[in-house]
């Protein structure tokens, strides 16, 4: 007993600093491909090799040649990078991805589900977890958070056994078939004004899963999405990042 | 016995009663084929498992009537003591998709036989349990999704149906339905208890929720292509999972990768199991609410994903593997980094352990509580900590050694009790010999290319990768196609053999022992359910 209490009055503080100071990813960290532009021809390599569709280029004669990357596809396996001719790619540090719902996908304002479930707790959120045919990894990340490193008590947020307790569901996996209806049935048993975060690139968009007769392709194809937050899986702090988006709290 | 022996062995016994093709292993290869007539499948499986003590690893369906105007089923066996794959397999006519119940002889083939009932329709007759597995009650019947004429994009309707679980009565007997959406932060699956009071009589589970057709998207992939989806087969088994894609492929072509590449999938297999093994330690003790060896346990093997991370760029060493060797390299900074950290954690693992094993508490939960029999973990063919924590002594990177392992000098620790207690003290024996292992590969890191080019792949050849993941066996088959792409993919995880066995272990136990019982298996849904 004694050597219990010892080792942990010895360990000390462990909590990250994060959200109040920025967390780099060391260089070599599989983050967010970034372009640059002079040196990119638009070749298109790039997109034929993204197995989810992730990269567009867009041809109109007005405007010029675009090219863009969409996070919620992105798988971050770095591919696009090591197909470029021209080394116009490389995968940057950039992990905090998290975005908010375009008005045309949610029928309710998420600001307004924000500010309402703000206003009725203040700064405690509950949240529950809701697998829909995630592939574990995200999971772990999550379960991670609860930890001593990530601890996100210290930020007002919980996790709760019950989607009858929560405010938020962080729902992660691409909605399999044989979860729809529980995922379904978790939506609703989760009282109003409530918050759904799509949680890994499966979540996002399907992901490498994509729409099949096993995958819906995505939590927003079943549920209104507030919130997402892209990532293969993403990290604990990319996953702060957009609690925090989620609850317009500041850093 | 060398693998030319048992390969005439079987040959001299089988071929005066029953049609049987046996091709003999060439001198680059340790596999020999064997084909036979689907009538006497079931006899040639019994043979090779009761008299030659051959293990079945993994068995699967294949649609080939493109190719021969049948379907196919595959058994994989390994036998030990001669370092042989033996790839046995029979055509079933799509007129008459019925074969002999390989099941009742070779008791390990259970899931298999069920899995390919509903994903193909080839009917195991004299099965002793044939229900649903892969599909759930409201998939309508006739519908077959790995069949190549289903396709992936179909819309199924849901129909009607029902799962019976199995009846327990009595008196005072209840049921507790839990799942598939449970409590904590974990994956989903369906446990159907029968109580009286707390004491559990017996325990169905109900899995497959996250199943996401992996294997029918990666057909028509390229290698490279498959291998994202071979590495989100699972979370936690992403490097275990995609090396054994990569050796199935490298083993199909004939590549043979750089000692350097192997050195370095050497040191990500053994930074899985660590970060796994360390994480699982610490999160059994979540499963008797002792928080300090929780947040301990968690505040290690997040020092090790982080250790990951700088090295590779990815907490769970995903994007290092390729088809013919690694896309990332190590230099000197990170191996003294690896070094310095795993002195460090060793350490500090080794008094979090010391302290853990000397808890009264502790202890009182977890001894006797959830044993698994070694008849049963040696007959379900149950892998890894678990099985050899019930005195089943088995680990390919000893058996079947694979990467840098044939060099290297390491223990297979193995425990007879079975319990909770001892699947703690294995994974822990096994976190050193993990650390000594890596210590091994980094005073000697060979040079080397880290990529070679895969050879084509030769049409319809196809092979099987197996590593020894955190968890047990992964066992992935590859059939190519016509145009250098997979025309079958095949992932037998660790947890698919595991499973099956934990309902075993529960009964006799109380109801709030399921959740410690669980977590000392720490198996993965997804990697079953694919």
């Amino acid at each position: 007993m004694l050597s219990l209490f010892r080792k942990s009055l010895n360990t000390g503080i462990v909590t990250t600093t994060y959200p109040d100071e920025p967390d780099i990813p060391r260089e070599g960290y599989r983050g967010l491909p970034e372009r640059e532009a002079d040196k990119c021809t638009l070749c298109g390599r790039c997109s034929d090799v993204c197995q989810t569709d992730a990269i567009t280029i867009t041809i109109n004669v007005e405007t010029g040649t675009a090219w863009s990357l969409d996070p919620k596809r992105c798988l971050f396996c770095g591919y696009c990078v090591e197909a470029c001719p021209e080394g116009a790619l490389k995968m940057s540090l950039t992990y905090e991805l998290a975005e908010r719902a375009t008005a045309t996908q949610t029928a309710e304002s998420s600001v307004e589900a924000a500010s309402a479930v703000k206003r009725l707790l203040g700064r405690s959120i509950n949240i529950r977890h809701l697998d829909s045919g995630s592939c574990n990894a995200c999971e772990w990340e999550m379960t991670t958070l609860t930890g001593p490193v990530y601890d996100i008590q210290r930020l007002g947020f919980d996790f709760v056994a019950s989607p009858r307790h929560a405010d938020l569901l962080m729902v992660t996996g691409p909605v399999t078939r044989n979860l729809e209806i529980a995922v379904k049935k978790t939506y609703s048993a989760t009282p109003a004004p409530k918050i759904i975060v799509a949680v890994g690139t499966c979540a996002c968009s399907g992901g490498i899963c994509g729409q099949s007769y096993a995958s819906a392709g995505g939590v927003n194809q079943i549920l209104p999405v507030d919130i997402y937050i892209p990532g293969c899986p993403p990290r604990p702090q990319a996953l702060i990042h957009g609690l925090l988006q989620a609850m317009e709290k500041d850093r | 016995m060398t693998r030319h022996e048992l390969a005439a062995r079987i040959e001299d016994d089988l071929s005066p009663i029953m049609s049987i093709e046996v091709k003999l292993p060439t001198s680059s290869d340790d596999v020999i084929h064997l084909e036979t007539a689907k009538e006497n499948l079931s006899a040639t499986a019994g043979y090779l498992y009761k008299e030659q003590g051959c293990q079945l690893v993994q068995m699967l369906g294949n649609d080939e009537r493109e190719i021969c105007g049948s379907f196919r089923v595959y058994l994989v066996f390994v036998h030990v003591q001669a370092g042989l794959t033996l790839i046995l397999r029979a055509a079933i006519a799509p007129e008459d998709p019925v074969y002999a119940s390989i099941t009742p002889v070779l008791p390990a083939a259970h899931w298999y036989e069920r899995e390919i009932r509903d994903l193909y329709g080839l009917e195991p007759k004299g099965h002793p349990q044939l229900r649903r597995l892969a599909v759930h009650k409201d998939w309508p019947k006739q519908h077959y999704p790995l069949r190549r004429d289903f396709p992936l994009t179909k819309k199924v309707p849901r129909s009607v149906g029902e799962f019976k679980f199995i009846p327990v009565e009595g008196e005072g007997v209840m049921q507790i339905p839990v799942g598939p959406i449970h409590a904590g932060i974990i994956e989903p699956g369906h446990f159907r208890f029968s109580v009286v009071g707390e004491n559990v009589l017996h325990l169905e589970a109900r899995f497959f929720y996250t199943h996401r057709g992996m294997e029918k998207l990666a057909e028509g992939k390229t290698p490279q292509e498959g291998l994202l989806i071979a590495e989100r087969i699972c979370g936690a088994c992403s490097f275990s999972h995609s090396l054994a894609y990569c050796l199935a492929l490298e083993k199909l072509t004939g590549t043979t990768v750089s000692v350097r590449a192997d050195a370095i999938r050497t040191l990500g297999m053994e930074l899985e199991r660590l970060y796994n093994h360390i994480g699982d330690v610490g999160n059994i003790c979540a499963g008797i609410g002792f928080a300090f060896g929780t947040m301990q346990g968690a505040r290690l093997k997040e020092n090790m994903q982080q250790l990951n991370e700088t090295l590779f760029g990815s907490r769970f060493l995903r994007g290092i593997n390729t088809p013919g060797g690694v896309r990332r390299d190590l230099n000197s900074d990170q191996s003294s980094l690896i070094l310095q950290t795993l002195s460090r954690v060793e350490g500090e693992f080794r008094e979090l352990t010391e302290i853990i094993l000397a808890s009264e508490s502790y202890l009182n939960r977890v001894q006797g509580t959830g044993l698994l029999r070694h008849d049963i973990a040696s007959e379900l063919h149950a892998v890894g900590p678990a099985a050899r924590a019930s005195g089943v002594d088995r680990d390919l990177r000893r058996d079947h050694p694979y990467a840098a392992y044939a060099k290297l000098t390491f223990r297979v620790p193995v425990l007879q009790e079975g319990d909770v207690l001892a699947r703690v003290k294995l994974r822990i024996e096994e976190t050193f010999e993990s650390m000594s292992i890596i210590r091994q590969v980094l005073a000697s890191m060979p040079e080397g290319e880290l990529k070679i080019t895969l050879k084509p792949l030769p049409a319809y050849a196809y092979a099987v990768g197996m590593t020894e993941s955190a968890r047990g066996e992964n066992v992935h088959f590859v059939m190519a196609g016509q145009d250098g792409r997979i025309f079958r993919h095949m992932v037998r995880s660790a947890s698919y053999c595991n499973w099956p066995v934990v309902p075993s272990t529960v009964p006799g136990n109380i109801v709030p022992d399921f959740p410690l019982i669980n977590k000392s298996f720490e198996l993965c849904y997804s990697c079953l359910d694919r």
